[in-house]
């Protein structure tokens, strides 16, 4: 489908709404905007971070699954309880493909399922001893563990159990670091808030354990925050910052460690990748210990050139240097890659609807490919990212908060977009409209997408999801006759 | 047989609905009905004055020590008493604690699919903590469970405000299903007018004081020995007066949708029976020092 004007894309948004009664319509109107970049600050045309309305069939999580499963559970040697019945801790294991090197139930915990299993009795007598219990049980079994975290699902919230309490005790006992997170699932309107409060506990338990411990330093010290390593992402962005020289003391919080963590507040420069997830704790660093920080995007070459020289811009000249040195060296790859697809993939269309920070973030790396991203949303965004994201998107693109599912096969319906970049959920629903699609949260099990390594791939997947034959196949061969033009259409 | 009476017993804490409602029940055995106690109070202390026990093993403790309410049997949690009254307590947690109003919950969808409330029972009465705090304490009332609730109330103020309240948390169970306001118990604490005031009280909300329980030392007496008055001393008058409440209730027939009464009207009837004093709004937020200016 050829772009549309501003006009035609207010239009299309108000004949979506047209179906909903009133109220929801009003509601809805506010999370759906044309792109326009003569604004600057997205308040004046985008509503975000609000309760979602009931019905939609809303994408979100909860506050438990933005600690747990984001920002706590990539950390590999501490263990992650999920304090509650079964079913949070079931379900939030190893979906996010958040890859760590070690030995897994000797030092590394990522892909365990720990959890308290509450029972009828333990909400009603309390959690408090089961948890002391289930402390000491984990000592005895994983004694290279270095840490604990208490992750409450909702009921802990609800019967006022005293983690707090529990996890003080049993820290001075162990002698480890036990981080008590009220994470509880209904607070706040998605996942988002959950990231917040989960910042908040590092802040609180881990980020000034070692203020006073010594520490070698170098000029060249950085740290890489909120990549969780989604099939290997941090491991793709890391190189490329040590082939510059810079020293990447801590990984956050993919693949990371405790004591990394620990150490963090005594590096030079605070490296941002998932703003939404992690700014917090970023913004604290820069207060308290004055770490500026810096938001990059490692998607695409384009990107990820315009980041390596604004990271070494913060350094001498030797990292300067250092950054044009790898840039020359992987240019001639990326060449070669975009030689190879950009003319299978050139002008084909994207809409995306992510979570924490690829619906922009990818945008470049599309356009690297001569595709053009057309719309794009997020799940649990606030304004602060679509702010970001307006100056990332062409003008008259639309951008959608908290789609429902409605909204969303609309769009799809009336853009006929050439792929979609979106979750698991939304998967199925678009491949039966015979639409191509890539699961852009854990990277549909490939990856990395990170750096120039991830590009390769990223380009690859592209390219064989958006030119798979199977499109041209999802007509009987009986029925195609008639249909032969409307195939090709579409 | 008759159908099955489910009863709920409500009241501010302390006012007597333990006591009265083993009494009262006691009373019913006695006349020859089978009758069942279900104590929805963590506290526990529902079932002593008929099992003559200090407390009866509770449905969640029992649980917590099998490891699941699915590991219990029904035998393990009932317990028979005087006159063949079956006991059953809920239970729950110290307080300061988890959630007792999920153990009542659990206990009474525990003694439902065990099959408690068999056939031969004329009547089930749940004896219900103090305040409805939450979801659990209305447990009992909720469809399908007790059909009619008696107040236990005296004529002081707070205990009026209590039973008030209580009729106000009947009406949204009422509107939803079938439970209704069955009548206000007095439990005489030796007020001036208590048994007039209770039956203003009760027209006001539209239902009726079904009796008046003197105060006597019988009781304190008989729940020494951790028995009713009607074990203890069957010829006691006191006796007497929960042998007619019980027949009053088997007659009962008046239940009501209550019709709870705003602040105000609950005040003004305070202050007819010189329970309240009237308010003097010039004096309301003014400190000593300003009132002596």
């Amino acid at each position: 489908m050829s772009e549309l004007t501003r006009e035609q894309a207010q239009a299309l948004i108000e004949e979506v709404l047209e179906v909903y009664p009133e109220k929801a319509k009003k509601d809805r109107a506010k999370h759906l905007m044309v792109n326009d970049k003569t604004i600057e600050q997205s308040k004046k045309c985008i509503t975000s971070n609000r309760k979602s309305v009931p019905g939609v069939m809303t994408q979100r999580g909860c506050a438990y699954a933005g600690s747990k499963g984001v920002v706590w559970g990539p950390i590999k040697d501490i263990i992650d309880i999920s304090h509650g019945p079964v079913g949070c801790g079931a379900y939030s294991r190893g979906g996010r493909r958040n890859y760590f090197s070690g030995t897994s139930g000797v030092d590394s915990f990522c892909d365990i399922n720990f959890t308290s299993d509450f029972q009828e009795k333990d909400i009603v007598f309390g959690g408090d001893k089961k948890l002391a219990k289930l402390i000491d049980e984990l000592e005895g079994l994983f004694p290279l563990s270095k840490g604990i975290s208490v992750q409450s699902e909702c009921p802990v919230g609800l019967i006022g159990d005293d983690i707090e309490a529990v996890s003080k005790k049993k820290a001075a006992e162990i002698g480890k670091v036990i981080v008590p997170v009220r994470c509880e699932g209904f607070r706040g309107v998605s996942q988002s808030l959950g990231h917040h409060i989960a910042n908040d506990a590092v802040r609180d338990w881990i980020i000034s354990n070692r203020d006073d411990k010594a520490f070698e330093g170098t000029p060249y010290d950085v740290a890489i925050l909120g990549d969780y390593n989604i099939g290997g992402d941090a491991w793709a962005s890391r190189i490329l910052l040590e082939e510059m020289g810079l020293r990447v003391v801590a990984q956050w919080s993919g693949d990371g460690t405790l004591t990394e963590m620990e150490n963090t507040p005594k590096v030079k420069l605070n490296l941002l990748h998932c703003y939404r997830s992690m700014n917090y704790i970023a913004r604290h660093m820069e207060e308290k210990y004055n770490i500026p920080w810096l938001e990059y995007n490692f998607f695409g070459p384009t990107k990820i050139k315009e980041s390596l020289r604004e990271i070494a811009s913060h350094f001498d000249e030797k990292i300067q240097e250092g950054a044009e040195r790898v840039i020359a060296k992987y240019t001639p790859a990326m060449d070669a890659i975009i030689a190879k697809f950009k003319p299978r993939l050139q002008g084909k269309k994207v809409m995306l609807y992510v979570g924490g920070l690829r619906p922009r973030h990818t945008v470049g790396a599309y356009e690297d490919l001569g595709m053009e991203v057309i719309g794009a949303g997020y799940e649990f965004a606030h304004n602060d990212d679509y702010d970001r994201t307006m100056k990332e998107m062409k003008d008259a693109t639309l951008i959608y908060d908290d789609v429902t599912g409605y909204e969303f096969e609309e769009f799809v319906r009336q853009l006929k977009p050439d792929l979609i970049g979106s979750g698991i959920k939304e998967k199925y629903a678009f491949h039966k409209m015979g639409v191509p699609f890539r699961q852009l949260h854990s990277w549909d099990y490939s990856g990395p997408y990170h750096g120039f390594d991830g590009f390769a791939i990223f380009a690859r997947d592209m390219d064989m999801t958006v030119n798979n034959p199977c499109w041209g196949m999802l007509k009987a061969p009986w029925l195609k006759d008639d249909a032969e033009g409307e195939l090709k259409a579409a | 047989m008759a159908k099955l009476r489910q009863c709920a017993i409500y009241g501010k804490g302390g006012i007597g609905k333990s006591t009265t409602t083993q009494n009262l029940v006691a009373a019913l055995a006695e006349a020859g009905k089978k009758v069942m106690i279900v104590g929805c109070d963590p506290k526990a202390d529902s079932t002593r004055l008929i099992l003559h026990a200090k407390m009866q093993n509770t449905v969640m403790q029992l649980a917590a020590d099998a490891g699941s309410v699915e590991d219990l049997e029904l035998e393990d949690v009932l317990q028979v008493g005087f006159k063949g009254i079956k006991c059953a307590e809920s239970g729950g947690p110290e307080p300061g604690v988890g959630c007792a109003g999920r153990g009542v919950i659990t206990a009474i969808n525990f003694l439902e699919e065990e099959g408690a409330y068999d056939e031969e029972l004329d009547f089930v009465f749940y004896d219900v903590l103090g305040d409805v705090v939450c979801g659990g304490f209305a447990m009992p009332i909720r469809e399908g469970k007790a059909q009619e609730i008696y107040i236990v109330v005296s004529g002081e103020m707070m205990a009026m405000y209590a039973a008030n309240n209580i009729a106000k948390g009947i009406v949204k169970y009422a509107n939803s299903g079938g439970v209704r306001l069955a009548g206000l118990i007095c439990n005489s604490r030796k007020t001036d007018r208590e048994d007039e005031l209770i039956m203003a009280l009760a027209e006001k909300i539209g239902t009726q004081m079904i009796h008046f329980v003197p105060r006597d030392n019988a009781v304190q007496h008989a729940e020494i020995r951790r028995m009713t008055v009607i074990e203890y001393d069957p010829n006691h008058k006191q006796a007497n007066e929960y042998r007619a409440l019980a027949q009053k209730i088997v007659d009962n027939k008046k239940f009501v949708i209550p019709n709870p009464l705003e602040m105000e009207e609950l005040e003004e009837l305070l202050m007819e029976f010189g329970i309240m004093e009237v308010e003097d709004e010039a004096i309301v937020g003014k400190t000593a020092a300003e009132l002596a200016a």
